[in-house]
């Protein structure tokens, strides 16, 4: 997959970066898809969201959306100048969708509390679960980063 | 007879719109079809394109929807979005301004081009400027009583889609720079900044108008006050997430050594 060996570090983290981007906005489109609108366990706007959470809400809204359509664009720039380090993208793309999940776990729900995984429940289980779900793809992430740096040494 | 007089009336206020966009069609057709015949000739997609949007802005347009618009505010968000962002983004793609100028005598492409540059389409063109006149002009609209009044006069309620059809065209054509020649040379960087803010500010929007039940004082209930307000929200991403495809297919055309350097430079 990669050329000279000068471009190495430029291509790979490129590759990794734009992968993330992607990660995050998969992850993202899968919260909107199947909790939103198909399980309908989260709610469009939670009425104990202080106003801060509207306009960080908003910010991260926009994030997620250019996210995936810039991420793709910079994957298909990059694998038309035959500079893209495959994997490096499957790093990239699995730390995106665990980060995201963890940010969305913590962060989201927990912090700035825009919403909860399910109402009328106790979300204890829940939590434990969705940011389980978002170590388990962290810890692959970091397993196939490792892979990467190794075979880009070797 | 008053009645009558009335009836008359609105249905003239309702088939201008109607009648200067099939006018406008017809002399954009035409200009294209005399440059065919020229050596530079016209591609056949801009004429495609034209034909979209003002398919889409004639659909809105219509009588049927317009009623439909008029009494329910999810049928109103359907139209806005039409009118100030999918039929902009068609007509920006058609390269209108280039053809005008291709087609004007000498004479009067000068004094085109000099109203180009002036100050005026220079300041509304930024995608800044652009930004504002078409979020901001929602804002104003939806949190305001202005949406309300815009219900009783008619005069008022097409100068609004006036706006947002100028408003959105500006804004896709200060997005893409393209393929009308921008005044402006600005990097993909700092356009694909504006459309992210644009993206954050118009969900801003869509959570306030559900949560505080904007547009107020319509004498529409508050469920379809929010069904509304969903609609702008996902709606609008959709029209951003296709100008941004838009935006990075175009750049994606550009030769490969060029790309870099449009990413971060302001060469255009």
């Amino acid at each position: 997959m990669m050329n000279a060996p000068t471009s190495l570090p430029t291509d790979s983290k490129r590759s990794l970066w734009a992968a993330v981007l992607v990660g995050i906005g998969v992850m993202a489109a899968v919260d909107e898809i199947v909790f939103h609108q198909l399980l309908q366990w989260h709610h469009f706007f939670d009425f104990g969201t202080p106003a801060f959470g509207i306009l960080s809400d908003g910010l991260l809204h926009a994030v997620e959306l250019l996210a995936v359509v810039v991420g793709v664009f910079m994957l298909l720039d990059l694998s038309q100048r035959k500079r893209l380090a495959t994997p490096w993208a499957w790093a990239g793309f699995f730390l995106g969708m665990g980060g995201f999940q963890l940010f969305d776990g913590l962060i989201n729900h927990k912090i700035l509390r825009l919403h909860q995984i399910r109402y009328g429940v106790d979300p204890l289980l829940y939590d434990l679960v969705w940011n389980g779900a978002a170590a388990v793809l962290l810890l692959i992430g970091v397993w196939l980063y490792r892979r990467a740096k190794q075979s880009t040494r070797g | 007879m008053h009645a009558h007089g009335h009836a008359t009336q609105g249905a003239l206020l309702e088939g201008w719109p109607l009648a200067l966009i099939a006018l406008v069609t017809v002399g954009y057709l035409a200009a294209a079809n005399r440059q065919c015949g020229t050596s530079s000739g016209w591609s056949a997609w801009r004429g495609i394109a034209f034909l979209m949007g003002s398919l889409l802005l004639a659909l809105a347009f219509a009588p049927p929807l317009m009623a439909w618009a008029h009494h329910d505010l999810r049928g109103h968000m359907a139209l806005h979005l039409l009118i100030g962002m999918f039929a902009p983004l068609a007509w920006v793609l058609a390269a209108p301004v280039t053809l005008l100028l291709r087609t004007l005598p000498q004479a009067g492409g000068r004094r085109v081009a000099a109203f180009l540059q002036s100050r005026f389409i220079r300041c509304v063109s930024h995608p800044i400027t652009a930004l504002i006149l078409n979020i901001g002009g929602m804002y104003v609209l939806y949190l305001t009583p202005l949406y309300t009044a815009s219900l009783d006069s008619s005069v008022l309620h097409n100068a609004i889609h006036l706006h947002f059809l100028l408003a959105g065209y500006l804004f896709c054509w200060a997005i893409l720079a393209e393929p009308d020649v921008s005044p402006h040379r600005l990097s993909l960087r700092f356009r694909l900044g504006v459309l992210f803010a644009s993206i954050a500010t118009h969900s801003v929007l869509g959570k306030l108008m559900y949560s505080q039940g904007w547009p107020r004082g319509t004498g529409h209930s508050l469920e379809e006050v929010r069904a509304a307000a969903q609609l702008m929200y996902y709606g609008g991403d959709l029209a951003e997430v296709l100008l941004a495809v838009v935006l990075l297919t175009l750049w994606l055309r550009r030769p490969v050594e060029r790309r870099e350097a449009l990413l971060t430079s302001k060469a255009s």
